[in-house]
């Protein structure tokens, strides 16, 4: 591919789309499992995005590059390899070199394995496409899922807990002192599903062309 | 060539695994010695905590030395025996026969001040928790405690490692008269005139009801070194009452 293809119309879709018209949180509803894990505090939720964007972009890219030498009785199976791989070799390092990130994540590096988001791209996008555009994706996607996960952590904590990074927000701008009192039910993972189905409230009502019609 | 031949998936499948083995078996070796090294250092960074001293992970290694002065393994029946109190590794200990445990305890001395630090280890919700407690001299009062987790969620059961969690542990007793009363978080918060009692962490149940039997279970196996610290500290008291005794008589007989 020559570079001026690089940044073609389709590539910048691939990297657009997944953050609104096909998000893969609000529409086509993968990864909620991580979704609600994670969101309590804002850090886990921004260095989860970043695990995330790596362990996808490199295994789309691989299973991209050996698309055509997959069995195809196996594929899943390879796939699922691949993730796990990453995900382990991601973790290793993580101890290894930046040990309180890692323990900030604890359980759920582990489970970006099973993160349907990585499994549904590899399948549908990296087994067809090359390795740029699977790049591509791979960020796209994991962009579409990071701001999703960033929004829902930045609220949860700030209602939850009164911070945000674990700092006291509320306390230093005198919100207590109006009455205020922290909501317990935000720190609660029901109150990330509630606060993902807002976000898909608003963002259907800016974009009607995500409404089923019945 | 045909890649969804028999032949192919299983050479396929063979090939891979034995990349991926190779690839993990040598990035585990390759990155233990990193791994093995923050997990020390953050012991010692833990246990100076429990007494108060602050310090980042990287000048633990030297204020450790500094300020621990000794360091025991006892048995249950609270004799000191062989050792060495920083390699034994509770989580293999608490899988032994209880009568069989070694128990290490850790004794500094922070400008002058003896303190005893217990290493602790029990069961959260999803995995291990463990801390260390640090007692005063009087073998009763708390002066600090850290915990901290493998596994608990992140912001709910996982706060157990966040001062706000571990401070309201200071100054609590674990003796109420001559009785071992275990320290206790209490979900939906403790009275302030409680002495055994601390809060819990809303969403954090199993994992506050965790620590609370870790205290009362690892606590209570230090119970016969205490009583045989606190007979020597009897004796030396009458010893002491004899002196005075003995001065009194003198006097008298002058």
């Amino acid at each position: 591919m020559s570079k001026s293809n690089l940044l073609s119309k389709r590539t910048k879709q691939l990297l657009s789309d997944p953050l609104d018209d096909n998000n893969p949180i609000t529409v086509q509803v993968l990864g909620i499992c991580s979704a609600l894990a994670i969101t309590v505090q804002l850090k886990p939720a921004i260095v989860m995005a970043l695990s995330v964007l790596v362990v996808l972009s490199v295994a789309n890219v691989i299973i991209s590059l050996m698309r055509k030498v997959i069995p195809s009785r196996i594929r899943i199976i390879v796939q699922l390899v691949v993730v796990a791989t990453l995900v382990i070799l991601v973790d290793q390092v993580l101890r290894a070199f930046v040990y309180d990130v890692s323990k900030e994540l604890s359980v759920f590096v582990g489970l970006i394995i099973t993160n349907c988001i990585i499994m549904g791209r590899l399948e549908a996008f990296g087994m067809a496409n090359g390795p740029w555009d699977s790049f591509m994706d791979g960020l796209g996607n994991s962009f579409g899922y990071a701001w999703i996960l960033i929004a829902v952590a930045f609220f949860r904590e700030l209602l939850g807990s009164g911070t945000l990074f674990g700092y006291p927000v509320l306390e230093s701008l005198g919100i207590y002192e109006l009455g205020y009192e922290n909501n317990g039910m935000m720190i609660l993972p029901p109150m990330a599903l509630i606060t993902v189905g807002i976000i898909i409230w608003i963002q259907r009502v800016r974009n009607i062309k995500l409404v089923e019609s019945k | 060539m045909d890649v969804n031949k028999n032949s192919n998936t299983f050479g396929f499948t063979v090939i891979m695994v034995i990349i991926v083995a190779a690839l993990l078996s040598t990035a585990a070796i390759e990155l233990k010695p990193f791994q093995d090294r923050n997990v020390e250092l953050e012991k010692k960074q833990n246990i100076l905590s429990s007494v108060g001293v602050t310090i980042d992970r990287d000048g633990a290694e030297k204020i450790y030395n500094t300020y621990i002065k000794s360091e025991l393994v006892l048995n249950v029946k609270g004799e000191e025996v062989e050792g060495s109190a920083f390699d034994v590794d509770l989580g293999v200990e608490m899988k032994k026969d209880a009568n069989a445990q070694l128990l290490p305890l850790f004794i500094s001395n922070v400008e002058g001040v003896t303190r005893y630090i217990i290493p602790l280890r029990g069961k959260g919700l999803w995995g291990p928790i463990w801390g260390f407690i640090s007692l005063e001299e009087d073998l009763n009062s708390v002066f600090g405690a850290v915990f901290d987790h493998k596994s608990e969620t992140p912001g709910l059961g996982a706060e157990i490692n966040r001062a706000s969690f571990e401070d309201p542990f200071k100054g609590k007793t674990i003796f109420e008269g001559e009785e071992f009363t275990s320290i206790k978080v209490i979900k939906g918060g403790a009275q302030d005139s409680d002495m055994h009692g601390v809060d819990g962490i809303s969403g954090g149940t199993i994992t506050s009801d965790g620590v609370s039997d870790m205290l009362d279970e690892r606590l209570r196996m230090y119970l016969p070194y205490f009583s045989t610290l606190s007979q020597t500290d009897e004796l030396d008291l009458v010893f002491n009452q004899l002196d005075s005794l003995v001065l009194v008589d003198n006097s008298n007989i002058n």
